[in-house]
């Protein structure tokens, strides 16, 4: 359980986008509403050169928060010495304002599966992930944050709700919470929930950072909807809706805007950004 | 059986192996096409990864050739690592051993060229050391002095004439490769890696500063390669690349 004097500086509660490095120059000349961006870690765990000189210089002027996407905090086995050590290298350089992780798997003995995988909510799978968190925030020294799936299937053997889960893991941890409101729209298509149900349900006391972003439509054997998470376009309607309604009980928060595939010129991206900024507009400070 | 995870695992990486038990639509049903999204995924983003880290590999064979390649190298050697930025070390290993290529013998030697460029790209940054430093320094002790190597610096050696294959596929308007042995050393004067081609006394020469050798050591085995080795077109070269960073002498 990590001490409440580890609590970590926080990212502002603006919005922010996720870095890509074809952005750099229209980043610094033109902004818009941005004043915090998002990095995937492990893109800049290489030893120096152009990624490590980028940071260096956007840090001056925009607050940064530090994904990882390769820890595979979900993982059978223990987490890997080596990845926390380069994660530990990384955070003391940077000081983000936050880091965060995903409720998921990607690493097997040796193998990294480069995707985000699904876990059972089994008390088992609760220990596992709370001990890894743990370790993290021990390691760290700072509190971290865990983002919510999207799911496209569920486990038989599943005995927890993936929100009891997550509320059960910032109560054992002291971890905070990233949502992200795409993946509560694609899991509760797919998995034939409603999306407000989940924010009804979900611990949003413990949010720190929301995540907005675009899906694939897909259908499953069945032909029922199957959406999938591509962070390929803009955040559909309904992902906005859903931001809405998570801001109406949450007050403002930081809001990221995720598009990591076929990355659009800056004013696309801007475009979105100046969306989350008129959604924060509308929100009463809490 | 196995955990869940050896299931997904051993199931991920073959499209022959059936669908682990117990996983459902959210309403109970059994599915096959929700598990393959996972399926899809991994396998996607692996091919993916090695388009970006072999971009003349790709050129050199064609997409209709290369992804269902890299498809058989993904499920053969997944990552080890979670840094991507390096996913591909097996590939000149795997091209050594793949039949249907044999005839294209220089495609390894290509392949372990584009990973040593991610390693420069990626490697730490250093300060270029100073003509001055050389040029003060008595020949005498010179001579039994070492020359250290920046960190993004890379040697590919090849009996191919490796630089101009990669020039032809990255360069408009390159010449065509000649049948010559060319050795590849790649610098990184600022944040872009940079290959130059070698001949084979230059590498010789290198790859001693480069494995602890003084220079009258290195001196002598590029001589031992080509009697008239001149270093003065390659210390040059070196100089102006930022590709030196320290001179230690016998005293240091």
């Amino acid at each position: 359980m990590l001490d409440a004097s580890h609590r970590s500086p926080s990212l502002p509660k603006a919005p922010g986008v996720g870095y890509k490095p074809q952005h750099f120059d229209a980043l610094r000349s033109e902004p818009g509403p941005v004043t915090w961006l998002e990095i995937h870690a492990e893109n800049y765990m290489g030893d120096g050169g152009r990624p490590h000189a980028q940071l260096h210089a956007l840090r001056a002027d925009f607050a940064i928060s530090v994904h990882g996407v390769g820890l595979s905090i979900g993982g059978e086995g223990r987490l890997d010495p080596d990845h926390l050590a380069r994660l530990q290298r990384l955070v003391d350089w940077l000081e983000p304002a936050s880091f965060s992780e995903h409720l998921a798997w990607s690493t097997h003995g040796a193998e990294f599966l480069d995707d985000l995988l699904p876990l059972p909510y089994t008390d088992a799978t609760l220990t596992r992930v709370a001990d890894h968190i743990d370790e993290v925030q021990d390691l760290l020294g700072r509190q971290m944050l865990l983002e919510n799936p999207s799911s496209y299937l569920a486990f038989a053997e599943s005995t927890w709700s993936e929100t009891e889960f997550l509320s059960e893991l910032t109560r054992r941890t002291g971890c905070g919470l990233l949502l992200d409101v795409n993946n509560v729209f694609i899991s509760a298509t797919n998995l034939g929930d409603t999306a407000t149900g989940y924010l009804d349900a979900y611990p949003l006391h413990a949010v720190g950072e929301i995540h907005v972003g675009g899906h694939d439509e897909d259908a499953d054997d069945h032909g029922a909807p199957l959406l999938i998470d591509s962070h390929a376009h803009p955040a559909a309607e309904p992902v906005w809706t859903l931001l809405d309604y998570a801001l109406r009980r949450t007050g403002p928060a930081p809001v990221l805007v995720e598009w990591d595939n076929d990355v659009p010129e800056w004013p696309a991206l801007r475009a979105e950004a100046d969306r989350a900024a008129s959604a924060l507009a509308t929100i009463p400070a809490h | 059986m196995g955990t869940r995870q050896s299931q997904f695992r051993a199931a991920l990486l073959d499209p022959a192996a059936p669908v682990p038990d117990g996983l459902t639509d959210g309403a109970g049903a059994p599915t096959v096409k929700r598990f393959d999204v996972y399926r899809n995924n991994v396998t996607v983003a692996l091919i993916d990864a090695l388009r970006t880290a072999f971009p003349v590999l790709r050129k050199l064979l064609g997409d209709a050739n290369f992804d269902p390649l890299a498809r058989v190298y993904a499920r053969a050697h997944p990552p080890r690592s979670p840094l991507m930025m390096h996913y591909g070390q097996d590939m000149p290993a795997f091209l050594d051993g793949f039949a249907p290529l044999k005839h294209l013998g220089y495609l390894p030697d290509v392949a372990r060229l584009e990973l040593a460029l991610r390693r420069s790209y990626h490697a730490a940054d250093s300060a270029a050391l100073d003509a001055q430093v050389l040029a003060a320094c008595p020949p005498e002790t010179l001579m039994g002095s070492c020359l250290q190597l920046a960190p993004a610096v890379q040697l590919i050696p090849s009996p191919w004439p490796l630089f101009d294959i990669w020039r032809y596929n990255t360069v408009a308007g390159a010449p065509k490769p000649q049948a010559t042995a060319q050795s590849v050393l790649i610098t990184r004067a600022g944040f872009d890696p940079e290959p130059h081609a070698l001949t084979a006394a230059q590498y010789a020469w290198l790859h001693a500063c480069q494995t602890g050798a003084n220079l009258t050591e290195a001196q002598d085995s590029a001589s031992a390669t080509d009697p008239a080795f001149d270093l003065a077109p390659l210390l040059g070269l070196l100089l102006q690349h930022g590709a030196l960073t320290t001179l230690t002498t016998p005293k240091d």
